[in-house]
């Protein structure tokens, strides 16, 4: 928004008032009105600006700094060892598979919630009998927190628990696996209790990009003898680009920082074998409980790094269209 | 999609405390004078781990209101922290800053002497002699080159704790006393389709204590003191302690995908197997007999089949069979902290106290008088195993530091896990100590 923007905008609010002010009073006024605005946005925002700046900016610029030292978090950190965390940290297997497992989360939420949730969000968008208690559905595991629900799968997938009981019965005892036991199945066992969480986030922002498409096109549509696939996959989903987009690069964001559900239903001894470990459980397991302090710190900015990388490349290349004007500046 | 708001909010706690802490500095020092004991009023903040209602934390309450009445001018004021929150971010937090808690609970070993070397602990050894004499060599758990920083409230030694019933049931005559006779015991167990031993390899550290008695029966006394000492792990009595680890794992004594069980506090661990009759055995320290309560469904038959005995020797081994394993909890005065406060430590532990602490049944008194509080016959046997140790080896994770203690464990789990080897959790543990 240009500055001419800025003044023009109180000014066509004033006019909108029957007063017809002298040319020399609306110019003292419109100073006024500028004045005004500018203590406004001062006012407004220094709360907000000196808090980000206090907790976020200067932590972010102190993790930077312990990064930098060998600290057991006795006394200040006076051994400075440079960039020694960060190769250490990538020379560490452990990391290396914690590396792998926010992949696989990451990757995993992408392709397996997506097209349920396309899926599903078109078929709720249709009329039918009941239609409000399945949207209630869907979406009550993602309104439950996020331990709670790390907490019940983890009792329901116990050794003989629930879940091996219920797929017993049906026939299926065969594929009952030691759900968060065995090395190789844990991270796929986490990979879906998170799926079954998060799918009704997805389902939700897509039915609301559902509604924002115009009820002419997809009748335009139809008139013109399209089935109700070809609508969907010629009108609908492409209109709905942009909401998909936001969603992939939310659940992007938030399973590369994912901690919660994995150091609540993973028990400690998988996740230091690597085999449930992220990058932020990673960092708690050895920042605090290894108390390498200046070692946590590195493995935090890693994780920061990576996120913002992650972030500023989904921005550039696909988002780019759908923000244009408020974060990338004007289209040329 | 993932809201990590637990991730974030670490983060920003580790972050702001530093933030805190760059402003402070360490205060100026003005310990009161003894002749000033009692004449101004003070506070006292105690920081200690009974977080969960129970007889711990309602005991603690009473002894410093007990206190404040004998001594009006002091005023207690009690933080009841989760031993993980205490240990591992707030207490390392406040210490940091100029305000840490005046008392507060101290474990000894590797962490202390870091907390002795950041200047953050009184010194007490003048002040204390008679309840150190009182302890005995416990007390030198709290001790750093030879000086006092802690006294403890809680000591005991770890064994096996194990269902007598089964035992009987199995053809099992006597509590075992060696390895062989242990390995007897775990087939007989088999054969009667009982699980032989729970282990809560899931939390990492009751996994890792079964290597510990390991290397406590493969090390020489030297050897173990040389290695908290020196952080020097160069015998290869620490690679023999993982082979035989090894070969134990191997006869599968434990309960099928004990990686993922948890080791206490909830019905499927391995404190709950054992408690409610799945399992016939489990190595864990003194505290287990209040911890087991807790878990049992049935408290009266839980005391019925209860047994304990030491851990069983390594025949031809270096070790002394009559040294044990063990570790209490103690409570330490801030640098800075009114003298009151070394006043108060020595009430915690002086025998009238420690007898009420004992009759609480949540672990085992240190000072002797109150040994005849302990009632229950599981725990008299651990009193006189403890008395009759030749030697006490702090746990060994206590001993030489979270840092080499965290990478030890994991080392020694992925044994259990089948992917790890005995070279390999010596090795960790000395890239650890370079770390």
């Amino acid at each position: 928004m240009t500055s001419a923007n800025q003044i023009r905008m109180p000014a066509g609010g004033a006019s909108a008032s029957p007063a017809g002010p002298h040319r020399a009073g609306r110019d003292s006024a419109r100073r006024a009105d500028n004045r005004r605005k500018w203590y406004e946005i001062i006012g407004l925002t220094t709360p907000a600006v000196l808090i980000y700046v206090m907790f976020v900016l200067v932590p972010m610029g102190f993790a930077v700094y312990y990064s930098l030292f060998r600290w057991r978090g006795v006394g200040p950190p006076t051994e400075f060892v440079g960039l020694r965390n960060y190769t250490l940290a990538f020379q560490d297997p452990i990391f290396l598979d914690a590396l792998r497992n926010n992949a696989i989360i990451v990757f995993g939420s992408l392709l397996i919630q997506g097209p349920i949730a396309l899926g599903v969000a078109l078929l709720l968008n249709r009329r039918f009998r009941g239609r409000a208690v399945f949207r209630l559905l869907v979406f009550v595991p993602y309104v439950l927190a996020e331990v709670t629900v790390g907490i019940m799968w983890k009792l329901l997938l116990t050794g003989d628990g629930t879940v091996d009981a219920l797929m017993r019965s049906l026939g299926m005892g065969g594929l009952v696996q030691a759900w968060l036991a065995d090395l190789d199945v844990v991270i796929w066992t986490l990979l879906a209790i998170l799926t079954w969480k998060y799918v009704g986030f997805a389902i939700i922002l897509l039915l609301a990009g559902l509604s924002n498409v115009p009820d002419e096109l997809t009748e335009a549509a139809a008139i013109d003898g399209a089935s109700w696939w070809q609508i969907q996959r010629h009108v609908t989903i492409p209109l709905l680009g942009p909401t998909i987009r936001i969603w992939m690069f939310l659940s992007m964001i938030g399973s590369l920082q994912i901690f919660d559900m994995i150091w609540v239903t993973s028990v400690p001894a998988v996740r230091s074998l690597g085999a449930s470990a992220t990058m932020a459980t990673y960092m708690v397991d050895n920042g605090f409980f290894a108390r390498l302090w200046g070692y946590g710190n590195a493995v935090a900015v890693i994780l920061f790094v990576i996120s913002f990388v992650a972030a500023l490349l989904f921005q550039r290349f696909l988002l780019r269209r759908d923000i244009e004007g408020a974060i990338t500046g004007r289209a040329k | 999609m993932a809201t990590k708001r637990r991730a974030s909010a670490v983060l920003a706690l580790l972050m702001t405390s530093v933030v805190v802490l760059a402003g402070c500095s360490g205060g100026g020092e003005e310990a009161a004078p003894q002749s000033e004991l009692y004449k101004d009023p003070v506070t006292l903040s105690w920081w200690h781990n009974a977080s969960q209602d129970g007889p711990g934390k309602t005991y603690w309450e009473k002894v410093a209101k007990d206190f404040s009445a004998l001594h009006p001018t002091v005023k207690i004021e009690i933080e009841a922290i989760e031993t993980n929150q205490l240990q591992r971010t707030r207490l390392p937090a406040a210490l940091l800053s100029s305000d840490p808690p005046d008392i507060f609970q101290a474990w000894g070993g590797g962490e202390m002497s870091e907390q002795v070397e950041a200047d953050y602990l009184k010194e007490i050894t003048d002040q204390t002699k008679t309840e150190v004499g009182d302890i005995g060599s416990a007390a030198e758990i709290w001790q750093v080159k030879g000086k006092q920083y802690g006294l403890p409230f809680r000591m005991g030694i770890e064994g096996v704790w194990y269902n007598k019933e089964m035992f009987a049931k199995a053809g099992i005559a006597a509590p075992p006393t060696t390895f062989e006779e242990l390995n007897t015991a775990v087939t007989k167990l088999k054969a009667i389709n009982v699980i032989p031993i729970a282990v809560g390899a899931g939390d990492k550290w009751p996994a890792a204590h079964w290597w510990y008695n390991m290397a406590l029966r493969a090390c020489s006394v030297d050897a173990l003191k040389k290695a908290s000492a020196e952080k020097n792990f160069d015998d290869p009595c620490f690679v023999k302690a993982g082979q035989d680890l090894k070969a134990f794992i191997d006869t599968k004594p434990f309960q099928p995908n004990f990686i993922a069980t948890p080791g206490q506090n909830d019905p499927t661990s391995a404190n709950g197997m054992l408690a409610n009759g799945k399992a016939a055995m489990e190595l864990m320290g003194d505290w287990n007999r209040g911890t087991l309560d807790t878990v049992t469904t049935d408290k009266a038959k839980l005391a019925s089949f209860l047994g304990w005995f030491p851990v069983p020797a390594i025949s031809g081994s270096p070790g002394d069979p009559k040294a044990a394993l063990g570790g209490g909890d103690g409570f330490s005065c801030a640098k800075n902290a009114p003298a009151e406060c070394v006043e108060f430590l020595k009430y915690i532990v002086s025998p009238e106290v420690q007898k009420g602490y004992a009759e609480t049944g949540t672990g085992l008194p240190v000072a002797k008088g109150a040994a005849d509080a302990v009632k229950d016959p599981a725990l008299k046997s651990i009193l006189e195993a403890t008395s009759g140790a030749s030697y006490v080896q702090l746990w060994l994770d206590t001993a030489y530091g979270s840092t080499v203690g965290n990478a030890m464990n994991d080392a020694i789990v992925a044994i259990f896990a089948g992917n790890g080897t005995p070279e390999k959790v010596v090795s960790a543990m000395k890239a650890a100590a370079s770390k």
